[in-house]
């Protein structure tokens, strides 16, 4: 889990993040017999025991829990009880259910560093609490002994729990210290370290102010900022590291004469593997046996299934249509192409790293300035007095007074309440600044295959077919799995026709069905297999009855859901839309103009849907690009900004900011419209902490800032701030 | 003020008290679920060994 153990940044680059899940993936969830499972579906009591009870039902689960905020089953089982048929018993008993990875998720269930962040928020806010009962007593006015008592009680107290919770603080400026850099951590240890100092030093005199309660309670509000921080970066770590989970790569290894699943990273050049209908192939090689049909369009964004026959390559990321193939492996784990591509991601966004966060900003104006007018403060009284003694206190009410409370807050405040409503409304957001730069997008690219349609096809001009040829068709559509005659006889039974008697029925893998009908020969299938003289442009089956011409039957993709909308939204609000697809041109102009696009580019390959991102962005444009095929990951990373449906691809996502949970598109206009909001609220944040800084600094700097005046400005802004941000839930 | 003697060790050990209660409902996992164990009470299951 090393990949994850820097709690301050997650890698800028999912391919350094997803190579390292690749090889976990391998080795833990084949040993390990505690099993995961994700339930994307629950939401009460009733659910909780609902499945508690059907997985304790099972023969050889020992245990089971159900965490409901994450919605995630942990199941303690022999160790062979399989997770696929647990799944399928929760999902018949209508929860539905997916395995999850359970060597990924290990680290997300402890989660250490958030867990010390939280004991330090808790040592600090009691500190707090009893060293400000103390100071009340102080401010109401005691004298002498008293004060001083009260004063070193506050110091025993506030020093050690200043020297415990300060060291998230004191750590980070260290190192920017040691990197010859200022860093927001640095004014803030400053602050610290001198407060507690000098309090000290005037307790020991005797003296009349003290700021311990400043200082702790700083740390306080400091450390809380943190911790708001830390979850959601934790949450969207975990999300992404969830849909990863969501796939483990198997594959089944062909050893003599007997098949047995391994783990898709373990295989070597040469073994051979076995791909069934309606899975995706774990591997780079050759086709050793079989027919079939597959779906290249996850890798080339293309709607046509593409013929296999024996000879043929095939690459990862495929998936298998019809018949089941043997492949021998030429490439397998981070070699093949499909890894290959995920590496184009990487460069892509070294150049979006070059992206300046608002908080980022704000400290790189704000760390100098401190110091600056801390250092003059301190100078003049001493040069007005001559006393070492006041310059010091000045300086540690400047820098007290000044301490980004507010402002560190500011961010962090806004973009938990953005990111909780996003995810009620069905989006994950994986990345901090994700927000902020989503607000500033003028220009909308989408992907056409998987992401404008849903995958599944639609029969188009059924009209022009009568009732007998209609029903051959459909007899024959239904002896076959291939998502075209699943759709033609979904198609053909909706419109009330029955199946002709056939006989004779016969699927040939990578060709189509066949079967005799009145004696006649009858073929469904490929316009070459069946003889059709003029195959159509678009996504077509042929059907041919005895030695009549051959028909042809058209599909068009399925809009996915909202999509027409969302578009007609966007243009109203003037942002440009484009379409991108590696799909053939004719297909891509007919569905742009259903869909109400004008600008579109046809045919692109990987790093063409890049380099137009790439174009667009030079010329001053804000791009965010929303795809899933693996053809889109570099697309994705060059954007400004990026989107994927929950359907994409893995590395799709891991390359993406935000991810749709649902099916439909219509969530993206919600999240720009809160990303806008969100932006304006941080905005206001900083605006609110700059003011209270103007108010207060001047009363620092005369001197007239007692410990009552400092403590009333640090709260008052802190919780003006974060009410602020939680206009936005 | 000696009643100052008493009430401030009094309120620092009772501060202290909910700090160490605190970590430990941190250690036993307490608000690892905060949603589930909201719901959890209203199952009507009898569990005379709640896990």
């Amino acid at each position: 889990m090393t990949a994850f153990a820097d709690p301050q940044r997650p890698s800028a680059c999912p391919a350094c993040d997803a190579a390292p899940l690749a090889g976990l993936l391998a080795g833990k969830a084949l040993t390990d017999a505690r099993l995961m499972l994700a339930l994307p579906a629950i939401h009460c009591a009733a659910c909780i025991s609902g499945v508690e009870r059907t997985l304790m039902a099972q023969p050889g689960v020992t245990d089971a829990r159900v965490n409901l905020t994450l919605r995630r089953a942990s199941v303690q089982a022999a160790p062979d009880v399989d997770a696929a048929t647990l799944c399928a018993v929760l999902t018949a008993k209508g929860y539905e259910a997916h395995e999850l990875d359970p060597g990924l998720l290990a680290a997300t269930e402890i989660d250490a560093a958030g867990r010390a962040l939280l004991m330090r928020l808790a040592v600090a806010f009691f500190a707090m609490m009893n060293v400000m009962l103390l100071s009340v007593a102080v401010w109401a006015g005691a004298e002498g002994v008293t004060r001083d008592m009260l004063h070193w009680i506050s110091a025993t107290i506030a020093i050690p729990a200043v020297i415990f919770s300060g060291q998230p603080f004191f750590q980070s400026a260290f190192t920017a210290l040691r990197a010859r850099r200022l860093n927001m951590d640095v004014p803030i240890s400053l602050a610290l370290v001198l407060a507690v100092c000098t309090s000290l030093y005037e307790t020991t005199l005797s003296g009349e102010h003290a700021y311990f309660d400043a200082a702790i309670s700083l740390c306080t509000f400091l450390l809380a900022g943190r911790y708001l921080d830390h979850r959601t970066r934790a949450n969207a770590r975990s999300a992404a590291r969830e849909l990863a989970a969501l796939e483990v790569p198997r594959a089944l290894l062909v050893t003599g004469h007997t098949t047995q699943t391994v783990a898709a990273a373990s295989l070597q050049p040469g073994d051979l593997v076995r791909v069934l209908p309606g899975g995706r192939v774990p591997v780079d090689g050759h086709v050793t046996h079989g027919h079939t049909e597959l779906d290249r369009s996850i890798m080339t964004g293309e709607t046509l299934p593409a013929a296999i026959a024996p000879g043929d390559t095939v690459r990862a990321g495929e998936a298998n249509l019809t018949g089941p193939i043997t492949v021998r492996v030429e490439a397998a784990g981070r070699n093949t192409e499909l890894a290959r591509i995920a590496d184009l991601v990487a460069v892509a966004e070294a150049g979006r790293n070059n992206y300046t966060s608002l908080a980022d900003a704000a400290a790189r104006l704000y760390s100098p300035g401190v110091h600056i007018v801390a250092a003059l403060a301190a100078a003049g009284w001493f040069i007005a007095t001559r006393d070492v003694r006041v310059a010091l206190n000045i300086a540690a009410a400047v820098l007290i007074i000044t301490c980004p409370c507010a402002l560190g807050l500011a961010v962090p405040a806004v973009t938990t309440a953005a990111s909780a409503r996003l995810f009620r409304k069905g989006m994950l957001i994986k990345n901090g600044t994700a927000l902020e730069r989503l607000a500033e997008v003028d220009t909308v690219v989408f992907d056409k295959t998987g992401t404008m349609t849903d995958g599944a096809p639609q029969v188009q001009g059924l009209d022009g077919i009568d009732t007998a040829t209609a029903s051959v068709a459909l007899a024959l559509a239904a002896a076959s799995a291939h998502p075209l005659a699943t759709a033609l006889s979904k198609a053909l039974a909706g419109r009330g026709i029955l199946p002709a008697a056939i006989t004779q029925v016969r699927e040939l893998p990578g060709f189509g069905v066949e079967g005799t009908w009145h004696g006649n020969s009858i073929r469904l299938g490929r316009a070459e297999w069946v003889g059709a003289s003029d195959p159509l442009a678009t996504t077509a089956t042929y059907l041919r009855i005895g030695t009549a011409p051959a028909q042809a039957i058209a599909f068009t993709d399925q809009m996915r859901d909202g999509a027409a909308e969302l578009v007609a939204a966007l243009k109203a609000q003037g942002r440009a839309v484009v379409l991108i697809s590696g799909d053939r041109e004719a297909v891509v102009r007919r569905f742009a103009a259903d869909i109400g696009i004008d600008t579109l580019i046809a045919g692109a390959r990987p790093d063409e849907k890049a380099h137009a991102i790439a174009a667009l962005t030079a010329k001053g444009a804000k791009v965010l690009m929303v795809g899933d095929g693996m053809n889109d990951t570099a697309a994705l990373a060059a954007a400004h900004v990026s989107i994927s449906p929950a359907s994409a691809l893995e590395a799709a996502r891991a390359a993406s900011d935000i991810v749709l949970t649902g099916r439909s598109l219509l969530p993206i206009l919600d999240a720009m419209q809160t990303a806008k909001a969100a932006r304006r609220r941080i905005k206001e944040n900083f605006t609110i902490a700059f003011v209270y800084n103007v108010l207060a600094v001047p009363l620092a700097v005369a001197g007239l800032c007692s410990p009552l005046i400092a403590a009333l400005a640090m709260s008052t802004s802190s919780v003006t701030v974060s009410l602020n941000a939680l206009r936005l839930r | 003020m000696s009643i100052l003697g008493i009430l401030i060790p009094v309120s620092l050990a009772l501060g202290g008290l909910g700090l160490a209660v605190f970590w430990w409902m941190l250690r036993k996992g307490q608000f690892d679920d905060p949603e589930g164990d909201a719901n959890r009470i209203l199952s009507d299951d009898y569990d005379d060994r709640p896990k």
